[in-house]
Parts: structure tokens; sequence; C-alpha cells
């Protein structure tokens, strides 16, 4: 039976289970020292100077640094982006001359105890001149540092990408359809906050640190280049990780400075950071303000799509770079024709908290804009929304699909897609006339209810290349090293049930090991839903490689031609004979000639691109405002399912997120530009009583061309059409087409919108 | 604030002695001078529940009681729940077999919560589950299969009693 497609229980779950998990902060070393940072108090502006005098006297405190101390640590630099011209943004890793956001980190102390470092940082005094918080992303932009970068203003860059002829869009359109939307500012907010424990082993001058997650190769070589050592002398770990959803394990301030503390300080440092503090310091996302021009044929057909967009990321541009705009402008188009498309993407700056990417980026954001612009395209050329989403849908026969713009590197090619046949299968599915129909029935005895719809593609598997060693060990264990990382989405169990089916082999004797840059030279990590596309592949062409090394042994050790063994679910056979060496065996008996391994290496120029379809089932209660989710169905076709177990909980587990982006998360700054969501009683994350029944409608119709497996990431498109189904479905509870102009739909909001 | 205070902590029926700062939180205690680092402390203010354990049967958010109001207390933690020979905890198992959590790091308060309430009311209904499952947060899974997996143990749980 093949291991691919089943539901199998995971492997990671009984350590966690059972309290034995090992978070960051679960893990110690004698001596260590604890690291607290001191964060500037105000949004913005000019550093004079920090008092740390009344601090050092505090008992157990060894030391303190400020900018000053720590002059030879260049600013932290971008992972991924094409975009120049952004240097001067980066934030360095404790504040120099200017605080930009409050919350920045401005001094570090370490301490014998965490209690005794928190006592510390109380005491110690920042002098800052305030000056007038930009808040604005919408606004013009200002000067970045007034003082000392004169001239530098707070709009880094700006992204154009363009196809098609625009402007004889608008001149044969019968209808101009225009938006202005806004998205919230929100992020993914783990339940582990970020954490960090800094070795160093003064021996070998290198530096080992734990708690790496999501991308420790790359953070391995940024940290040796910052702290001026060779490559070879940093090594990161990842132990378990209590969720990622983009922001955690990008490269911070703090990461950086355990390492730096760690050798100079010559004791293992140790940081844990609080919820206040992750909520101020770890990466905002989101927020963005798009602006739409639509030329419509008299059927609603989209004939060109002229759009600005900004993104408020922050006070600085963190590692991210211009990623979230260079998604958001490149598929914004989504699975819609859109003959002529032209974008320019802001990226300004603020005196908030810097953002990067949170699950979906760009994604979550653009399907909110261009699924509330389908919708107001129904509602001008009078058809239903199902209809416009039709009309307007790219037909199997162009497939694979050139959008003619790149993201990420990479052209933008849907490689396979049914598009109509997927919207076909969900009305379907729900039974969408009845369900209409129960509505209407509903709406007519006077209660606020609706039904809306998202579309979206998403976009998995970024390259350019992942490898994977593999070795049977003499009692027949495998023991796959992978540079992936493992945020808790169950990669060891995926990753497992592709080597088995290739294998032929039950998954319990496979173990996967991920996140270790001591084990292996190179890695990609886990981000863009890359790991089942990219590492799955290169298990499978392991696997088969395995198999080829496992004949050339057997066909040694049996003294026969190569072209009479054949390999069988574990076992080498000689044709026609009762011969048969399992791999334990044949790893055992080749064990002083380099023992039974193989290596695989899969390398991909171009992204994969699931798709699928939110369909949300609201009421909005009268009195309160309150909108409470009824039923919510997802339909998503990932070309090929390893696990649906764990396919169902990422897609749950993401519209639970996108419930709280579309509803209720929302950092809030008032004039000042102090941070009002802070702790969990103002940053209102969804409990299990707002998160409904979700039901999924999993597919297998379009399995990916450019991929071994056929797989496409499963693990953001349960987010992606969160924001565009509830707006769609609170209109249509409403009773008012377009009504939704931004998210979070919170109470006072929609109070406003019906008045 | 270094003064410390000597006390003794039962937690899953074993002692432990303590010497703690009187502002010692019992999460910080327990994870700390007890080395039992499956309590976890995801928000320090009460609200996800990270860090519920059982004190005298009843679940409590450990950050926000001190170490030193649980003496003479009987402290129950993730790490006593299965048996000494391994053998999981229904509702560990009920977890496990519905997928009820990915990252994990919740999953050792929403077992304690509702290990808790299932010995208070083992006949507890759907809706009763959703609003004690509703205490806690978890980011990862939407909640699904955590009442799922409750509802489950709840079922065994309560047919081995009967049996």
């Amino acid at each position: 039976m093949s291991a691919i497609g089943r539901s199998i229980r995971r492997i990671e779950d009984r350590a966690l289970l059972t309290g034995n998990g090992r978070f960051a902060a679960d893990l110690n070393r004698e001596h260590q020292l604890h690291m607290r940072v001191v964060r500037s108090p105000v949004a913005f502006g000019r550093l004079v100077e920090v008092d740390a005098s009344d601090a050092a006297d505090v008992p157990g405190v060894e030391a303190i640094w400020t900018a000053a101390d720590i002059a030879e640590l260049p600013q932290i630099d971008f992972r991924m982006t094409k975009i120049t011209g952004m240097e001067p943004y980066r934030q360095w890793c404790l504040a120099k001359d200017y605080v930009r956001y409050v919350g920045e980190p401005v001094a570090v102390v370490f301490a014998n105890s965490p209690y005794a470092a928190e006592d510390a940082a109380e005491l110690v005094f920042c002098d800052i001149d305030e000056v007038d918080a930009h808040l604005e992303a919408t606004a013009e932009p200002v000067a970045f540092m007034p003082e000392t970068m004169p001239g530098l203003l707070t709009e880094p860059a700006v992204l154009h990408k363009s196809c098609g002829d625009l402007d004889a869009a608008f001149a044969e359109a019968a209808e101009v359809v225009e938006l202005e939307l806004k998205v919230g500012r929100h992020t993914g907010v783990p339940l582990e906050t970020r954490g960090a424990l800094a070795v160093h082993d003064a021996a070998t001058d290198t530096v080992t640190m734990y708690g790496a997650a999501k991308v420790p190769h790359y953070n391995r070589g940024a940290i040796a280049a910052m702290l001026g050592l060779a490559i070879d002398r940093v090594h990161l770990s990842e132990g378990h990780v209590g969720g990622g959803f983009g922001i955690r394990g990008e490269l911070y301030p703090e990461d950086v400075l355990t390492c730096h503390a760690a050798r100079r300080l010559g004791r293992p440092v140790k940081w844990i950071e609080d919820r206040k503090e992750h909520l101020m310091a770890a990466n905002h996302s989101r927020d963005q303000v798009y602006r739409m021009r639509a030329a419509i044929a008299p059927d609603g057909f989209l004939l060109g799509l002229d759009v600005t967009f900004i993104t408020d990321q922050g006070a600085y541009v963190r590692t991210h770079g211009a990623t979230v705009s260079d998604l958001s402008a490149a598929l914004l188009p989504g699975p819609y024709v859109i003959p002529a498309y032209r974008v320019a993407g802001h990226i300004r700056l603020t005196n908030k908290t810097p953002a990067g990417t949170y699950r979906a980026p760009g994604r979550y954001e653009s399907t909110f804009a261009r699924e509330r612009l389908m919708d107001a395209i129904a509602a001008r050329v009078g058809i239903d929304r199902l209809e416009v989403r039709r009309r307007n849908l790219i037909p199997e026969s162009r497939i694979p699909f050139d959008r003619g713009m790149d993201t990420l590197g990479t052209g933008v090619v849907y490689d396979s897609g049914r598009y109509h046949d997927l919207l076909a299968r969900l009305e379907a599915h729900v039974g969408w006339e009845e369900l209409a129909a129960s509505i209407a029935e509903r709406r007519a005895a006077g209660e606020m209810v609706g039904l809306g719809l998202g579309y979206f593609i998403e976009k998995s598997g970024l390259g350019p290349e992942d490898m994977v060693r593999m070795r049977v060990a003499p009692d027949g264990g495998i023991r796959i090293i992978t540079g992936a990382a493992s945020v808790g989405q169950g990669i060891e169990t995926a990753m497992a049930q592709i080597c088995a089916d290739s294998l032929g082999v039950d998954t319990a004797r496979i173990a996967i090991v991920h996140g270790q840059t001591s084990l292996i030279e190179k890695g990609m990590g886990a981000f863009a839903s890359r790991v089942t596309v990219m590492t799955g592949s290169a298990i499978k062409i392991a696997s088969e490689a395995l198999i080829e090394a496992a004949l050339d042994i057997g066909a040694k050790l049996f003294q026969v031609d190569r072209a009479s063994v054949a390999y069988k679910a574990g076992e080498v056979r000689v044709a026609s004979s009762d011969r048969a060496m399992s791999l334990a065996q044949l790893a055992s008996a080749w064990a002083e000639q380099g023992g039974l391994a193989a290596e695989g290496t899969f390398r991909s120029d171009h992204m994969t691109y699931p798709y699928g379809i939110h369909l949300a089932q609201v009421r909005i209660d009268p009195g309160t405002c309150d909108v409470l989710v009824e039923r919510y169905t997802v339909a998503y076709d990932i070309g090929r399912v390893i696990n649906p177990m764990l396919v169902e909980g990422q897609i749950v587990g993401a519209v639970a997120q996108g419930l709280g982006g579309a509803l209720y998360e929302n950092f809030e700054y008032d004039e000042a530009g102090q941070p009002l969501a802070t702790s969990f009683a103002d940053y209102l994350m969804p409990t299990a009583l707002e998160v409904p029944e979700v039901f999924t409608l999993v597919r297998e119709d379009a399995p990916s061309p450019i991929n071994p497996l056929g797989v496409k990431g499963a693990g953001e498109g349960g987010i992606t059409a969160v924001g565009a189904a509830i707006a769609s479905a609170v209109d249509d509870a409403a009773g008012r087409p377009g009504m939704v102009t931004r998210l979070p739909i919170t109470p006072d909001r929609l109070h406003a919108w019906l008045a | 604030m270094t003064e410390t205070r000597d006390i003794t902590l039962d937690v899953n029926g074993k002692r432990h002695a303590l010497s703690v700062e009187p502002r010692k939180n019992l999460a910080d205690a327990l994870r700390d001078d007890c080395g039992l680092t499956g309590t976890h402390v995801g928000c320090e203010h009460g609200v996800c529940g990270a860090c519920t354990v059982l004190v005298d049967g009843r679940a409590v958010r450990s950050c926000l009681m001190f170490a030193v109001q649980a003496e003479g207390t009987a402290i129950e933690t993730v790490e006593g729940l299965a048996s000494e020979d391994g053998e999981l905890h229904p509702l560990q198992q009920a977890f496990w077999d519905k997928h009820g959590l990915q990252c994990g790091f919740c999953t050792p308060g929403f077992l304690m919560l509702a290990v808790g309430a299932l010995r208070e009311n083992p006949e507890m209904t759907d809706v009763e589950i959703r609003e004690l499952v509703s205490s806690n947060l978890c980011r990862c899974t939407g909640y699904q299969n955590i009442l799922t997996a409750v509802r489950a143990a709840a079922d065994v749980m309560r047919a081995g009693t009967n049996g």
C-alpha cells in the first residue's frame, strides 16, 4: 500500500504530548547569562544618550551595551530581494542616532538571572529628543532620519510591473470601476515567542545558536558575516519551533546580539522574548492600501487593470526587503485572464514596528483587493458573483499560463490548473442553489445572513534547489538529513511518507533530521510553502538513487549481473531465485566499503501554483454589529496529497488565522505612535468560540508537471482568501454590495457602515 | 528583591525543595527549579493558557500564581499524564490520533485544561467542550481537531469508568 495519500499519525507528536519538547526556552547551559533588551519608549526621536549607571549597580548584572559598544556590527542585511537602493534603511542591532519605533532595541543588559536582567533594564534611561511620529503611509514621505541622513525619504522603493496594452484596454472599456481598499496591520503571532541560546566554544572560536528556525543555513551565513567569522565557525541548531507563519526565524537584532555576546562575554547567553516585546518587536505584516481602476467590457470581462498600492513596512526595511510588495504586485491578477495590467507598489516607512511576511504574504492582501473588485464588477454589470468569475477565469486551454511578469526572481507561469472545474465542483459540493435559497429565505425572515466567496491562486515550491542525504543503518533504520526546517507543520511525517513510498518500507523506520547546519552544508529552510515540493522531491530522487545503490551492492554481494537483481519493498532479490537481502543486510555487509547511502538534489527554476476557493456564510448580529461565521468551506487543489489529515490541519488552522485578520486582529497606534495592542487583551486572536467548523474539498485534479511528485504546497491556501470571502459575505448579509472596503471588519467599523 | 524563601512543591506526586524569590511565578519555578519544561509560557499575562497546570485538581494559569502560593497544594503538570510505562493518557492519545496539535507549544496547556474539566464533569456536551477549549489560545490548528480530540477522549474515559 502506498505511503503517500494516507492520513498516518505524526511521527513528531509523542515528545510534544508528553512535555518532552525542546523549545528555545527549554534549553539551558551552566553559567549562562540572560539578556534583556531595553526598548525605545517613543516612536521617533533623536537618541541623545543612554544612561545605564543605575542599571549597572543591580546585583547580578555583568554587562550593558549600547550601539557604541557594538560599533563593529553592521546593519542586518536583506535575505531575499533584487531591489537595490534600500540599504540605508536596514536596521542596526541597537538603535543608532535615532529611534524609529516603540520597541526598538536601544540597549541590552546581561545578568545572572532573567529577573535581575529585567530589573536592571527598567533602570536604563534613554534620553531622546522626540520628533512627531509619521504614521500614515499614504501621506507624502518624510525624512527618514532628518539630521543625520537629510534627503533620505521614507519611501525606499517603488516597484513597477506590467503586461499587455493598458491604454487600449481603457479605450475599449464599456465601464470603468474604481476602488480604494485597505487591509489592516496584523501578523503571525506564534504561541512561542522568539528566543535563542548562544554558546561559544573558545577552543575553536565557534558559536552555536540554539533556537534557530525557518532559515538556519541562511542565518548562519549572515551571522558569520556580521561577526566577521568564517562560516564554519557558526552553527545554528533548530529544536522544536512553536509556530512560524513567516515571521519567526528571520534574522532579528536579538539573534545577532546573543551570538556576539556569547563570544565576547565568554559565557552562554540566553534570550527569551516576552509577549509584550513580541507584539512590538517581531515583524508585523499586511497593512496595505490598494487603489484600483478597472476597464470592463459590457459582459463583465476585465480588460485592463491599473493598480497603485502602498505597503506600510514600518520603521526599517528588514530581511524580507521588497518581498511582500513584489508578491502582491505579481500575484494580484490571480486566476483571471486580465489581458492588460499595470501596477506600482510603493514601499513606505512609518514609525511603527517593522514589517515582513506573514503566511500568504502579498496574496492575502491582493486577493482581498482583486476579489472585492470582482464583486464590484458583478454589481456594476448586473451578473451574479459566480458568473463574473466564470467569465474571467483562465480557461484550461491557456494552461500553462505565462503572466509575462516575474516575482522572487522567477517568471510567473501557472503550471497547471482547472479553474472552472474547481468552481463547478465547489458549487456541487455545497449545493450552491439550495444554499443560496436557504439564505434568501432567512434574509426574507429578517436575519442579516449572507454568502461570500474568494477565488485565489497560491504559489509554492520556491527553488533554486534542495539537497538531502540518506543513509541506511545496519539495523535497517533510514536517516535522512535535510537542510529544510520545521516550524511545527509536520515535515518529518510528510517527508518520511515520501521516502517510505519510494522505498516500499514502513515510515516507522525513517528518521528526518532537519535544521542543523553542522550536519549538512546546504539548506534552504522552510518558507514559501516550499518543503513538500522541494525537499519532498529531493527525497524522492534520493530514494531512487538509494535503490540503485542497493542494486549495485546486491549484485556484487550475490556475484550476479546487475540486470538479474531487482528491488522491491526493502529487499534486493536475485531474479527467479529465493536469494534476497534486506536494506539492513546490505548496509551491514557493505559497511566497510562505505555502507548504503545516497544523495538527492532537486532543482527548479519555477514555482508551482496551487489554487482554490473560499466560501463563507456569515450572520451579522444587528445589535452588536458582531460578524458570526456560521460555516466555512475551502476548496483547494494541491496537485497531490501526501497526508490528507495534515493538509486539512494546515487549511483549517490557516482559516482561523485568516479570520483573525478579517475580523479581529489589528495593530492600532495612538497619534504619538504608541502601540495600543501589546497584550492578548488588546490583540484579539480567534478562540474556539470564533472559529466555525471548516469544511475542506481537497482536490488532486491538476498535479504539478514541474516536480517528480506532482505536489504543490498546502500551507498557505487556507488563509489566502479569508479576507476576501468574509468581506463578500458581510456585504451580502447587509445587502450592500461594495460596503466593506477595509479589514478588519470590527463592530465599530461595521456599525458606521450600516448607519 | 533577591531574598529567597524555602518552599516545597508537590508536583505529580513528587516533592521538590526550592529556594525561590517571593515574586517568582509558578510557571518559572516549575520550569527553572523543578526542571519540568513541559509547562510552557506563552504570554505571561494569563490569556493564552499555555502554562495551564492543575493545582488541587483545578486548572490554573501558572504564570499568574506565585510559586510560594502553591506550597501545600498538589500540582499536576503534563509530565505526570502518561503512565510510568509510557502509556499515554486518553487525552494525549486522542490529541495524537485526531491531529490535535501542530507545533505543540500550546498542547500541554490544552491537555491540562481538559484533564481537569473532564475529571470534574465526565459528561461534557459539545457546547461545553467548545466553551472550555475557548479558554486557551492555539495558533496552528484552528481548534477543530482539539475539539474532536477532547470529545473522543471524553468518550473513551467515560466508557472506561463505566466498564
